[in-house]
């Protein structure tokens, strides 16, 4: 895993206390609250609905057993016991006081963290697969790129005050978990026909109130010309984007109005001077970059247990089954540890559930922890010998919900609980759902599904990219759930289609359960999902059990 | 009046004795005037550097209105202008806060140029706090030119 060089470690101590600096500013009035704002954005902090809320990033969602511990602490210190993980592999901590800050920053620091453009008008923190370096299907590791990544936007000079927000992810494997068609760049590692690795570049998607999936811009991009290429991306976005209109900010926008090859046009041209101005880093940073990313040496036992050992607790069996994954290496497995207990806060742990995360990690998975984008937590490489040992710890710290993939494993944004342009709750409709499904063999027999809620239209929970979307308005005062329904963020990444109406609190769930007793109904085969019924069905069935049983209930 | 900052803290501005400044739409409709004085180019963050070009061999000024430091143009504009070679005086003009001195100076900005009541309240010891903008950054490290033109 990368380890902070001392480049890395003097940057990042010098930026607290330039923040630090910033923070008595403010105090002494030579800032203005107005010049403040981006500043402090750009360190992670914001003003919420009740109080500050720091976002601490969480590089392409790798972090190790150290790291995570100091969350737990940080938790404790300067919060309330426990932290929320985020739909973009970041971790907030939702009460921290401002004068505790940069002291907080510190401490993240100790152990090579920070919480630099994790907001702002800036190049976000770069998301990547969760299953990186691990992943069966994978081409290659896309976190090496990652990092490059992270180096090169961190203040950068010429993008740190882009029109809008923007957010890079990177997938190495063909099966796409970092939804990199709803980013504004998003990269999928490719080989050329040549075998030479390489990146098919899409750029102008993004999710928010005008959902746009991202469009190629270049199939195939050698290796080495990455970084010109996006300095060429984003300086056309940097002079053309939209500043008239936060709405429209966007480089989707620009794209949209711009067009496809005018767009393509002009950031070939901008590669080209691009190109004759960066030299490129040293081969040796980049080795030592690769280097930290090489796979641990995972020497899997004679596997004791497999999948038909006949005596075997069926709780294990039913988490086997839901929350592990296919390895690289045979024998080997990654586990989800879900975030998602029945009833419980989407994302939440608790800083006792960090420490044991941290110890698990230690002992079972070579040091090493990932931060999915579903609000989860990876075990990215442990030995399927040792599952039942881990799935014991698990239980006995309350994380051993078996439901990774099903209907209670839901997304959702912080909504009305904590913040402050919520126009609906999303956290209370999350936790009603998986209590009315709570029952893990009805979840199982309803099979994958992806419900995500957010609770206003800039659409944090991606519930345009759910198969089941919740997104909470308010209408005249009174929270109205529109649903969506077909959305996909894979690589057949897909917006969902409204319904129709919305309903309202009390109606939702009645709502929901409708559309799965509908999709069970209608279903070919246990076989068939949600997604794939709705994509052979199509609207209709599913718009007539929504909606012409409410009128029966009206009348 | 105004008040340059550099590297080495406030200065008067010496341009005002030794050149005119034109603004972009006088160059454009009328041409820079025919004289031995120096020139210099008034450009609003909306320009297109490409539509320049041809003026730039005649000014030894240019400089490039920020008017809100949370629009960040200029920098990508004085990034062109290096880009394709002028070697002048780059300079940013408007709302321009000391946190973004070393943003402007790597990406080929000179000097910056505020107004007497900004440096009142963001003094000089705060902008030279930033002096120290050459030492490495991440781009450096990465092979980004700063000053693709020298
Ligand atoms: S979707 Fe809206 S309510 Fe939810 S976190 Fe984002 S801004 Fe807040």
């Amino acid at each position: 895993m990368y380890s902070y060089s001392e480049f890395d470690e003097g940057y990042v101590r010098e930026r607290v206390r330039k923040f630090r600096s910033q923070v008595e500013r403010r105090i002494d009035g030579s800032l203005t609250e107005d010049e403040f704002k981006p500043l402090r954005l750009m360190n992670g902090l914001y003003l919420q609905l009740h109080a500050y809320m720091l976002r601490v990033a969480i590089p392409y969602g790798t972090i190790n057993p150290a790291q995570m511990r100091q969350l737990a602490d940080i938790a404790d210190k300067w919060d309330k016991g426990y932290g929320h993980f985020t739909t973009r592999q970041n971790i907030q901590f939702n009460w921290p006081k401002l004068k505790d800050v940069p002291d907080m920053l510190d401490a993240l620091a100790d152990v090579g963290m920070h919480a630099i453009q994790t907001s702002g008008n800036c190049i976000r923190n770069v998301t990547a697969d969760h299953f990186a370096g691990a992943a069966a299907d994978e081409i290659e590791d896309p976190r090496p790129t990652a990092e490059l990544l992270r180096q090169w936007s961190t203040d950068h000079p010429e993008f740190t005050f882009l029109p809008r927000k923007f957010k890079v992810a990177i997938t190495g494997s063909p099966n796409d978990r970092a939804v990199t068609k709803a980013h504004d760049i998003g990269l999928r590692m490719v080989r050329n026909e040549a075998g030479e690795p390489g990146y098919e570049v899409i750029v102008g998607g993004g999710l928010g109130r005008t959902p746009m999936v991202g469009k190629v811009v270049r199939e195939f991009l050698p290796k080495i010309d990455l970084l010109p290429y996006l300095e060429a991306i984003l300086q056309v976005y940097n002079l053309s984007g939209r500043r008239d209109n936060k709405y429209k900010a966007r480089i989707k926008i620009l794209v949209h109005e711009t067009g496809l090859d005018e767009i393509k046009t002009r950031i070939e041209a901008a590669f080209e001077a691009q190109k004759k101005h960066f030299r490129g880093p040293e081969p040796s940073l980049v080795a030592a970059i690769e280097a930290a990313f090489s796979q641990p040496e995972l020497d899997p036992p004679v596997m004791s247990i497999s999948l038909d050992t006949p005596v075997r607790d069926p709780l294990l069996e039913s988490w086997i089954d839901t929350n592990v994954s296919e390895h690289k290496v045979p024998g080997a497995a990654i586990v989800t540890v879900s975030l998602k207990p029945i009833g419980g806060t989407p994302g939440d742990a608790t800083s006792d559930q960090m420490r044991v995360l941290a110890d698990l990690a230690e002992r079972y998975s070579h040091n090493e922890l990932r931060v999915s984008h579903e609000q989860n937590i990876i075990l990215p490489h442990v030995y399927r010998a040792d599952l039942p040992a881990i799935h014991a710890a698990l239980r006995e710290a309350g994380m051993a919900t078996a439901n990774v993939g099903l209907i209670s494993d839901i997304i959702a944004c912080p909504g009305m609980d904590y913040c402050a342009l919520a126009t609906a709750r999303s956290i209370p409709i999350a936790q009603e759902i998986s209590q009315r499904f709570e029952d893990i063999r009805v979840q199982k027999d309803i099979g994958p599904l992806k419900i995500k809620i957010s609770g206003c239209i800039n659409a944090c929970g991606h519930h345009h990219v759910g198969h089941i979307g919740i997104l909470g308005l308010d209408k005249a005062g009174v929270e109205s759930y529109q649903l969506t329904l077909g959305g996909d963020g894979t690589q057949t990444a897909t917006i969902g289609t409204r319904t129709g109406p919305g309903f309202a609190a009390d109606e939702i769930i009645p709502a929901v359960e409708r559309l799965i007793d509908a999709y069970l109904g209608l279903r070919e085969s246990r076989d068939e999902t949600f997604l794939e019924a709705y994509r052979r069905v199509g609207m209709e069935p599913f718009k007539a059990a929504l909606y012409s049983e409410a009128k029966a209930h009206a009348a | 009046m105004s008040i340059i900052v550099t590297d080495t803290g406030f200065a008067a501005d010496d341009w005002a004795d030794a050149g005119a400044i034109v603004s972009l739409d006088e160059a454009l409709e009328a041409g820079l005037p025919q004289s031995n004085a120096r020139l210099g180019l008034d450009l609003p963050n909306d320009a297109d550097i490409d539509q320049i070009r041809g003026l730039l061999d005649r000014v030894s000024l240019v400089r490039i209105a920020f008017p809100s430091f949370a629009d960040g143009r200029g920098f990508s504009l004085a990034r062109r202008l290096r880009e394709i070679g002028f070697a002048g005086r780059v300079r940013a003009a408007g709302h321009v806060i000391p946190d973004q001195y070393a943003f402007a100076r790597r990406s080929g900005f000179d000097e910056i140029e505020i107004s007497d009541e900004a440096g009142s309240r963001q003094t000089e010891d705060q902008w030279i706090a930033h002096a120290g903008w050459a030492q490495s950054s991440y781009q450096d490290q990465l092979g980004r030119a700063h000053h693709p033109a020298a």
